[in-house]
């Protein structure tokens, strides 16, 4: 059953598998967020009370999703690491956090670019602004341990302990919103339930969270195929490959 | 996933996690609980009308603008109005500045600010808090000729 699991861990396959994806993943990811971008900015209604701000929330939702399914995917490959001992999935790990980092920030600096006009403020304390704060501090947390301990062999080991136990502030972020009393509004948009908007504005949000996906996993495959590159520089294929470019 | 067939020490390494992960969560889920009352960025009406506010503390307070209770001052930017959570209580609100361009009846605010003795909120600080729908202008109109108060019916208010 976890026959494909173990090749997939191998660098080489999954070096030769990921190049043929790479490409087509990026071109259709730019594309898309040109496309839901132009759709997003020039031909979506504005909102009957936040007027053209609203266009910031095709900016900020799929940033704020991603900067949470991110954390979900590196802790899955944390886990990976630690109990099948894959070297690839902390590759993966350590290829992951400088980007969850980025999205957060994204997330974070357009939510207060929209908080001015719409609540009258860059900031508040609530409980949705600050563990989404504490999101973006964990991946700083799993960059920075893993740079500390560089020449440390047990530096996977521990980024993957810290990813997982960055776990718990994920529910915290998702229900912020309903257990406590916050100025952050509940979500738009989600899986379950029926949006709170027409379909001419969740319509280009859905393209936007789609494109945020596939750019984030094309740059992924990208920096995990950069590192893969490093490490094995020495052995045969990566030879190999380099003679035929 | 087949625990069955798992090798142990991958299984044991396995539970290890899960074990990391539950004793973190219930660590947290100990906190918050513990922090509850903190982590509430404000007071609702229901809570100052039941004095679980405290008196001359700076505090957040939060509701729903009544509908007709915004009355601004003759001169100056002063502006009083009633918060309620559309159930039974309700807490005057008094402010001197500058409101936000959210801020409307029927729109649920935070003010930053003092309860006075007399059960009156004086804000020093007025936040529009912004409801989880959006439509585009010409919907919200059609909808307002429909029946009168479109906003009451849209905003789902969280503040009970």
């Amino acid at each position: 059953m976890f026959k494909w699991f173990h090749r997939l861990g191998s660098p080489k396959i999954f070096f030769e598998m990921s190049g043929r994806w790479q490409v087509p993943l990026l071109w259709l990811s730019v594309v898309m967020l040109t496309g839901g971008a132009a759709w997003a900015l020039l031909f979506v209604p504005p909102d009957y009370q936040q007027g053209n701000s609203v266009r910031i929330m095709y900016i900020h939702v799929p940033a704020a999703i991603l900067a949470q399914s991110g954390y979900v995917m590196m802790s899955g490959a944390a886990a990976v690491f630690l109990i099948w001992r894959i070297k690839l999935a902390d590759v993966a790990v350590k290829c992951i956090a400088p980007l969850g980092a980025s999205i957060t920030f994204i997330a974070l600096l357009t939510g207060a670019i929209w908080g001015k006009p719409t609540w009258g403020t860059w900031w508040v304390w609530d409980a949705r602004l600050t563990s989404t704060l504490v999101l973006f501090f964990l991946y700083i947390g799993v960059i920075a341990l893993r740079s500390a301990m560089e020449r440390h062999a047990g530096a996977g080991r521990a980024c993957a302990i810290l990813a997982l136990v960055g776990v718990v502030n994920l529910p915290v972020i998702k229900f912020s919103v309903e257990w406590w009393y916050t100025l952050h509004q509940p979500a738009s948009f989600s899986l379950t339930e029926k949006p709170t908007m027409p379909v001419e504005m969740w319509l280009p949000l859905l393209v936007m969270v789609v494109a945020y996906y596939l750019f984030f996993f094309a740059i992924w495959i990208m920096r995990i195929r950069n590192e893969i590159l490093l490490t094995e520089k020495n052995t045969d294929w990566v030879k190999q490959w380099l003679a035929t470019r | 996933m087949k625990f069955g067939r798992m090798k142990s020490h991958r299984r044991n390494r396995m539970l290890i996690i899960v074990f990391i992960v539950c004793a973190a969560a219930g660590a947290t889920t100990f906190t918050l609980f513990a922090l509850n009352e903190n982590i509430n960025l404000f007071y609702s009406p229901e809570q100052i009308v039941r004095g679980e506010a405290p008196l001359g503390k700076t505090i957040r307070a939060g509701g729903m603008v009544q509908d007709g209770s915004v009355i601004r001052a003759e001169e100056g930017l002063g502006v009083s109005f009633v918060v309620s959570d559309l159930k039974s209580a309700q807490v005057t609100i008094e402010f001197e500045g500058i409101l936000p361009d959210m801020f409307r009846e029927g729109q649920g605010i935070i003010a930053l600010g003092q309860l006075t003795d007399k059960g009156v909120f004086v804000a020093e600080e007025v936040l529009a808090k912004h409801d989880e729908n959006y439509m585009p202008p010409e919907v919200a109109d059609a909808l307002k000729n429909e029946h009168q108060s479109s906003a009451e019916t849209y905003n789902k208010a969280n503040y009970n």
